[in-house]
C-alpha cells in the first residue's frame, strides 16, 4: 500500500500570522496605513536625532533662534531651519520631531488608562449585572450626555483654577471622557459572550468568577478593544490638537502640533503669506491621524470575524 | 441490594425554581423530587421547556439569572457526609464542580472556548482539580532523578524539587508566588505542564480519539462535532467525578457518531462507576442506556421507574402518550393533543390537564402527589392516588 503524504500541520500561530502578512499585502489602504504610522514611531524613537535638543533644556521646549532676532513674523523656511519658524523665531521643524513623539506620549497614556478603566468597568457591569450594572452604565450615561469636547474644555479650566499644569488637566479630561466608550463596548461584548455554553461549562467545570472574567471573556472581547484603540489613537493626537488650538493645553512654545497651529492661526489672515507656519503641523496632524484611521481598518480587516474570511 | 441513604449520590426534594421574566414569574419547576443511586444511569425525558436542563443545572447551582431556586434541597452525598448543594458557598462550590459533579452540554462546538486549544482547556481542569496529585508524582520523578543525574543538573533538580514540595504543603506562600512570577524561575513548572500533557493525552486516548497528540493542539473549530463532544467529554472526566450530568450530549451529532458516543458513555461509566443523569427526549436512547427513567412533564415529575417498566407499563396518561408517539412504521401516527401550557400561568391541579383524556374534576383542583404504585415505581397522577 503507497502511504499517503500527510501535509505537514502548520503551527496555528504561524497560520494565522501568514494569513494576517498575506491579507494586509492584498489591500494598499492597510500598507499606507502601516507605512505612516511606522514612519511616525521612526521619527518619534529618534527625535534626538533628528533635531537634537539644546543640553539643559526640556527637549519638548522649542529652541528659538536669536540670530533671527525677536520679530513676532514667521521667517520663511531657510537651510537652517527648513520648515521655517513660526513665531517668536522657534524652528517649526524642531516642534514637528518633537510633537510627533509628544503625540505619542499623550495617545499612549490616554489609551492605557482609558482602557483600564473600560475594562474593569465593563466586565465588572456585565459579568455581574443587576445593580451594580446599572449603576455603572447610568453613570457612563450621565459622562456621555455631555458634548465631549465641552465637558473637556469645562474639566481643564476648573482644573487650571486649582494649579494644575494645563497638559495634565488636558490629559485628565480627554481620559475623563474617553473611558464611557470602552466600558460600554467591553460590556456588550461580555454580555453577548458570558451567554455562550463554554461559559457555562467553565463554571461546570469550577472555574471561579475571576478566572472566568480574564480567561475566557476577556480573550475572545480583546479584538474588538485593539480594533476601537487603534482607532481612537488618531483622535486623541486630535483632540489635544483641538483643545490646543482654542487655546487650552500645551503652553506657548511647546513641541505640539495643535499649539503651533494656535501659534500660526494669527497669520493666516495674511493669506498664503505665512503659509509655512499652519500647514506644516497641519500635515504631520492630517497624516497621523489618517495613518492610525487605517491601520484601525487594516486591523479590523484581519480581526474581526465578519470582515476576515471575505 | 438493600437501600440505604449513602446508596444515593444526590437526592432532590421539593425543588422550586423561577425565571422572573418581563412578562411574569415562569414556574419552570414545581416541587421536583428525584434522586440518583451510586452507578445508575437516570434518563430525564420530557418536552422541550418542562425542566430537564434547568434540572441538571441546578444540581451544580449554576442557574443563572433570571433563574432563581426558591425552596428546595438538593443533598449530596459524598465519603458518607450529606450536604445541601443549597446551602454551599461558592468557594466550596467551585470545588464541587468539576471534582464531584460534572457537566456535559448539549452543542459541543460552542461550549468549547474559541479562543484556547482544547489541550490548554483540558489541562486548566487538570491544574483545578488534579493540581495535588500530579505534583505528586512530579515530586515522584524529580526524585528519581536527583539519584541519578549528577553536578549542576542535579542542583537545578534539587531546587524544583523544594519548590514543588513546598507548593504541595502551601500553595499560597510567599516563595511560590514570586517564583511563578518571575520570567526564567517560572519555567519549573515546564515539569508539571509536561505530566498534565501526557494526563490529557491519556485521557484523549481513553475517549478514542484518533492521534490525540495532534488533536491536543487544535482549536475547536476545526474539530468535528463528534470529536468535540468527545473534548468536551474528556473535560467533564478529569477529575473522575461521581456524577455526570449530560445534558442531551447526543441530539446534535448525526446518528452515527450518536451511537458511537453513546456506546462510549456506556464503557466509561461502567470503568468509572460514575452515576449519570441523562437529559434527553429522546426515548430510544432511554431505552439503550439508561437504568431508570424519570419522566418530567411541565416543571414536574410525572412518572419514575425502572427503563423496563416505564416501556411496558406506562402508567402516567403523559408518558403513556409520549410512547405512543414514538413513529413505528406501519403504524398511523399519533401525538398528544393540545401544547405544553406556559408556564406563567399554569393550569391549576394538575398541569397536564387540559391534554389528558382521563381529566377528572379533582385534575383541575388539586395537584397529584407521587405516589408509588410498586416498588421503585412512582407516579404523579389522581388516576392511581385512589382519588384522594
Amino acid at each position: 500500500m503507497k502511504k499517503m503524504k500527510v501535509p505537514e500541520r502548520l503551527e496555528p500561530t504561524i497560520k494565522e500570522i501568514k494569513f494576517i502578512l498575506r491579507r494586509i499585502k492584498d489591500s494598499p489602504l492597510s500598507l499606507a496605513g502601516i507605512a505612516l504610522v511606522s514612519a511616525f514611531i521612526i521619527i518619534a524613537v529618534f527625535a534626538p536625532v533628528l533635531a537634537p535638543p539644546k543640553p539643559g533644556f526640556n527637549p519638548y521646549l522649542i529652541p528659538s533662534d536669536p540670530s533671527l532676532g525677536f520679530r513676532i513674523e514667521p521667517s520663511p523656511p531657510s537651510p537652517n531651519h527648513i520648515f521655517g519658524t513660526t513665531t517668536a523665531q522657534r524652528d517649526i521643524y524642531y516642534a514637528c520631531i518633537w510633537g510627533a513623539r509628544w503625540a505619542f506620549q499623550i495617545a499612549l497614556e490616554v489609551i492605557v488608562a482609558t482602557v483600564t478603566v473600560g475594562i474593569v468597568l465593563g466586565l465588572v457591569a456585565g459579568y455581574y449585572g443587576g445593580f451594580i450594572d446599572e449603576l455603572i452604565m447610568r453613570f457612563t450615561d450621565i459622562m456621555l450626555a455631555f458634548p465631549g469636547l465641552i465637558l473637556a474644555m469645562t474639566l481643564v479650566t476648573i482644573l487650571s483654577q486649582v494649579n494644575w499644569q494645563t497638559i495634565d488637566a488636558v490629559l485628565l479630561s480627554i481620559i475623563l471622557i474617553g473611558w464611557p466608550g470602552y466600558t460600554r463596548l467591553i460590556r456588550s461584548e461580555v454580555l453577548r459572550i458570558k451567554n455562550e455554553d463554554y461559559i457555562e461549562a467553565a463554571r461546570a467545570c469550577g472555574a471561579s468568577d475571576l478566572r472566568i472574567m480574564l480567561r475566557h471573556i476577556l480573550p475572545n472581547a480583546v479584538y474588538s478593544i485593539i480594533i476601537v484603540a487603534s482607532l481612537d489613537f488618531g483622535s486623541i493626537v486630535l483632540t489635544t490638537a483641538a483643545m490646543s488650538f482654542l487655546g487650552l493645553g500645551a503652553p506657548l512654545g511647546w513641541s505640539d502640533w495643535g499649539r503651533l497651529i494656535y501659534d500660526g492661526m494669527s497669520f493666516v489672515s495674511g493669506g498664503l503669506r505665512w503659509w509655512w507656519s499652519w500647514v506644516y503641523p497641519g500635515v504631520f496632524i492630517v497624516l497621523f491621524v489618517l495613518g492610525w484611521s487605517l491601520l484601525g481598518d487594516a486591523l479590523r480587516d484581519v480581526l474581526d470575524p465578519l470582515y476576515r474570511r471575505k | 441490594m438493600e437501600k440505604t441513604a449513602s446508596d444515593e449520590i444526590v437526592e432532590v426534594q421539593d425543588l422550586y425554581l423561577n425565571f422572573y421574566t418581563y412578562e411574569g414569574i415562569v414556574k419552570a419547576l414545581d416541587g421536583v423530587n428525584l434522586n440518583i443511586k451510586r452507578g445508575e444511569i437516570l434518563g430525564v425525558v420530557g418536552e422541550t421547556g418542562c425542566g430537564k436542563s434547568v434540572t441538571g443545572l441546578s444540581i451544580l447551582k449554576i442557574v443563572v439569572p433570571p433563574g432563581k431556586i426558591e425552596v428546595g434541597k438538593v443533598t449530596f452525598n459524598v465519603k458518607g457526609k450529606s450536604y445541601n448543594i443549597l446551602d454551599l458557598n461558592e468557594p466550596t462550590m467551585s470545588k464541587v464542580r468539576g471534582r464531584y459533579i460534572s457537566m456535559i452540554f448539549q452543542e459541543p462546538r460552542a461550549a468549547l472556548n474559541p479562543v484556547y486549544s482544547v489541550g490548554y482547556q483540558i489541562g486548566e481542569v487538570f491544574q483545578h482539580h488534579r493540581r495535588e496529585e500530579i505534583i505528586k508524582t512530579v515530586i515522584e520523578q524529580l526524585k528519581g532523578e536527583v539519584e541519578k543525574t549528577s553536578g549542576f543538573k542535579r542542583h537545578i533538580c534539587k531546587i524544583q524539587l523544594s519548590l514543588y514540595e513546598r507548593m504541595l504543603k502551601n500553595p499560597k506562600s510567599l516563595r511560590v508566588r514570586l517564583a511563578l512570577k518571575t520570567p526564567i524561575l517560572k519555567r519549573f513548572q515546564n515539569r508539571m505542564k509536561t505530566e498534565i500533557r501526557n494526563r490529557t493525552i491519556e485521557l484523549l486516548k481513553l475517549l478514542r480519539i484518533p492521534d490525540p497528540e495532534r488533536v491536543i493542539d487544535m482549536y475547536p473549530h476545526e474539530l468535528s462535532g463528534g470529536m468535540a463532544q468527545r473534548c468536551v467529554i474528556a473535560m467533564a472526566l478529569v477529575a473522575k467525578p461521581m456524577l455526570l450530568i449530560a445534558d442531551e450530549p447526543t441530539t446534535n451529532l448525526d446518528v452515527t457518531v450518536q451511537a458511537q458516543i453513546l456506546v462510549l458513555i456506556n464503557e466509561l461509566q461502567k470503568e468509572l462507576g460514575s452515576s449519570i443523569l441523562y437529559v434527553t427526549h429522546d426515548l430510544g436512547v432511554v431505552a439503550e442506556l439508561c437504568d431508570r427513567v424519570l419522566i418530567m412533564y411541565a416543571g414536574n415529575v410525572v412518572e419514575t421507574a425502572d427503563v423496563m417498566t416505564i416501556f411496558k407499563e406506562p402508567l402516567h396518561p403523559y408518558t403513556q402518550g409520549l410512547l405512543e408517539s414514538i413513529p413505528r412504521p406501519g403504524k398511523p401516527f399519533t401525538s398528544i393533543p393540545g401544547v405544553v401550557p406556559g408556564l406563567i400561568n399554569p393550569p391549576p391541579g394538575c398541569r397536564f390537564n387540559e391534554r389528558c383524556k382521563y381529566a377528572m374534576d379533582i385534575c383541575w383542583k388539586q395537584k397529584p402527589k407521587l405516589v408509588e404504585v410498586a416498588k421503585d415505581h412512582y407516579v404523579a397522577c389522581h388516576l392511581y392516588s385512589g382519588g384522594k
